[in-house]
């Protein structure tokens, strides 16, 4: 679905970048993009999302080159997630939600009832429907990125990328969000793209991982192959145990030290 | 309620204020006028005591007002939504300073730009809000493509500081008529005199509101930042552009045509998002008419608190504005 070939980005001396980056979102998949900070994940995810444009290498959807999709069809094709939204004015949530049916109106075009019932719809399926009418401001952290995740669903995209969508969370809201998007890739067949460096939720979650260095694919390919010990300390510089958790029902990684300070 | 029904009320009902407020304010004044003699066609205008009462003393005064209160209170919710800042002003980005710069320049060297019954002053402090425009854009995309807010903001601060200073440079090579005339100016005074200013700036206040229109819904998305907004849909460096360049426009002609009114672009987007929410297709219009309603009513005011002398309007929003401002703080928390 979403392809990125020999992708590369910089953004000046001293700064990573992408360098010679490739990655495969097949439709319906689940990928997750694994890194330490500064690896270029937020990089890969905004070249990917065609909010930033690659410097040499190509990056399409169904074939066709982003940078020739006008934006507006861009986001009827793909939403964005990001890891944490601040509004600076105190719209109400089923309006945060409206705003992403932006790209099917018209420049004066209001909302039908069909955009409000849609936009109800992304509410219920993340379990926000019953605040609505409250100021988006005024939830809490998991709330607020439910309701990010309604308004990416309401703009009836394929295909979700997420910048760290639980980073902002405490455990219990991580769990939460983890399972809500299983269930949206599940029973919608959204496809979805996320950034984290949270090795256990992309080990839940994430049926295929690419694992980011330095702005180069040290790996990638079906979680369980991905997911080891050496690429763990290939990745982070840390010695780290990686065992199938029965009760968890997937891999987890459990840090134990640090191999050598990074430079 | 729908939204199409919400934005026709607001609009209906704010609109309905700034009318009256304008039928109302030329009637208040020292002497006592009647609507009915006004417009009574069967006295000729020039034996008609209460029309050139109205029309040529009171009415040119109100109308500038409204220009200048819908103006810049419709730039203060654009500038709020471009700098994804509440307390952004439409001053904040220079401006004012920039108009205020070229006001003190016209009135302190004898230079004439005089032009169609307007002026030196205000078409100095136009061309003197242009040049802070141009500079301060040019700064917020010097370093990198496309349009940082972050640079604008600084930029804009920075540019307010030098300007000021320029200001009190020149402040100090003038002699004490001059700088008489300047303190005048920088207070924000609408005694326009006559209809010849007004019309020249209402073609750009037109021009401005006219991109106003197209702007609330990519406004809206802003909010959520560039990225986010990028992300559903909306070109945001178009958008930005069109928001700073149209807002900058119509507060340079409402600034030199009333000098830099100060709280109104703050005060007024404020309580109007108090009423009617945040959604910027219903805040922008109802801003819009009710800054007009606002800075007329503010004027009114202004002429007959100490009357009979008339206060310059932009004390009196100051004073009202700056404990306004404080309370918005502290209730920000």
């Amino acid at each position: 679905m979403l392809q990125a070939a020999d992708v590369s980005f910089v953004y000046g001396p001293g700064q990573a970048g992408l360098h010679g980056v490739s990655v495969d979102v097949p439709g319906g998949g689940l990928v997750g993009i694994l890194g330490p900070n500064g690896s270029g994940k937020t990089t890969l995810l905004r070249v990917l999302g065609g909010m930033l444009p690659a410097a040499s290498g190509r990056v399409t959807i169904d074939g066709r080159d982003l940078w020739r999709i006008s934006r507006r069809d861009l986001a009827r094709q793909i939403a964005v997630v990001p890891q944490e939204t601040r509004l600076s004015f105190e719209y109400s949530v089923l309006e945060v939600v409206l705003m992403g049916r932006y790209p099917h109106l018209g420049a004066f075009e209001l909302e039908s009832q069909d955009d409000v019932a849609i936009a109800r719809e992304a509410l219920a399926a993340t379990g926000t429907l019953a605040l609505e009418h409250r100021l988006f401001p005024t939830l809490s952290g998991g709330e607020k990125q439910r309701v990010v995740i309604a308004s990416a669903l309401a703009q009836s995209a394929g295909l979700m990328l997420l910048d760290e969508p639980t980073a902002a969370l405490d455990p219990g809201y991580q769990v939460e969000i983890a399972s809500l998007l299983r269930r949206l890739n599940a029973e919608r067949g959204v496809t979805m793209a996320i950034a984290t460096h949270d090795l256990n939720l992309a080990a839940g979650l994430c049926r295929q991982l690419v694992l980011l260095r330095e702005g180069r694919v040290i790996a990638s390919g079906p979680t369980d192959q991905v997911l080891t010990r050496e690429s763990v300390r290939a990745l982070y510089d840390v010695e780290a145990d990686v065992h199938y958790h029965e009760a968890a029902g997937h891999l987890t990684v459990v840090p134990l030290r640090r191999i050598r300070a990074r430079d | 309620m729908s939204l199409r029904r919400r934005v026709f009320f607001t609009v209906l009902l704010f609109g309905l204020m700034a009318v009256a407020a304008c039928v109302f304010a030329p009637m208040v004044g020292s002497a006592p006028i009647s609507l009915r003699r006004v417009f009574d066609r069967s006295v000729p205008f020039a034996d008609n005591a209460d029309a050139q009462i109205f029309f040529i003393s009171r009415l040119p005064r109100t109308l500038a007002a409204a220009l200048v209160g819908a103006a810049l209170a419709a730039s203060g919710v654009v500038f709020q939504a471009l700098l994804r800042n509440p307390l952004a002003t439409p001053f904040t980005l220079g401006v004012s300073a920039g108009a205020a710069l070229g006001a003190m320049l016209a009135i302190t060297f004898p230079i004439s730009l005089a032009f169609a019954g307007v002026s030196t002053v205000p078409i100095a402090s136009f061309a003197g809000a242009l040049g802070a425009v141009g500079v301060v854009y040019a700064l917020s995309t010097v370093r990198r493509h496309g349009l940082s807010t972050n640079v604008l903001l600084l930029a804009g601060i920075t540019l307010n500081a030098f300007f000021s200073s320029l200001i009190l440079f020149i402040q100090y090579l003038a002699d004490f008529s001059q700088t008489m005339r300047t303190v005048r100016w920088l207070m924000g005074d609408l005694d326009v005199g006559s209809y010849a200013p007004i019309l020249a700036a209402l073609p750009f206040t037109l021009l401005a509101f006219a991109v106003f229109a197209w702007l609330p819904r990519s406004l809206n998305l802003l909010t959520l930042g560039a990225d986010a907004a990028s992300a559903r849909g909306v070109d945001v460096l178009r958008t930005q552009r069109l928001a700073f360049f149209s807002a900058s426009l119509a507060t340079g002609a409402a600034v030199s045509l009333g000098g830099p009114v100060g709280f109104i672009g703050i005060i007024v987007p404020h309580l109007v998002r108090l009423l009617v929410g945040a959604d910027h297709r219903v805040v922008l219009p109802a801003s819009t008419l009710f800054g007009a309603a606002f800075l007329v009513v503010c004027d009114v005011a202004a002429r007959t608190l100490i009357a009979p002398m008339v206060l310059p309007v932009g004390i009196l929003t100051a004073m009202i504005g700056g404990p306004f401002f404080l309370w918005l703080l502290i209730r920000r928390g």
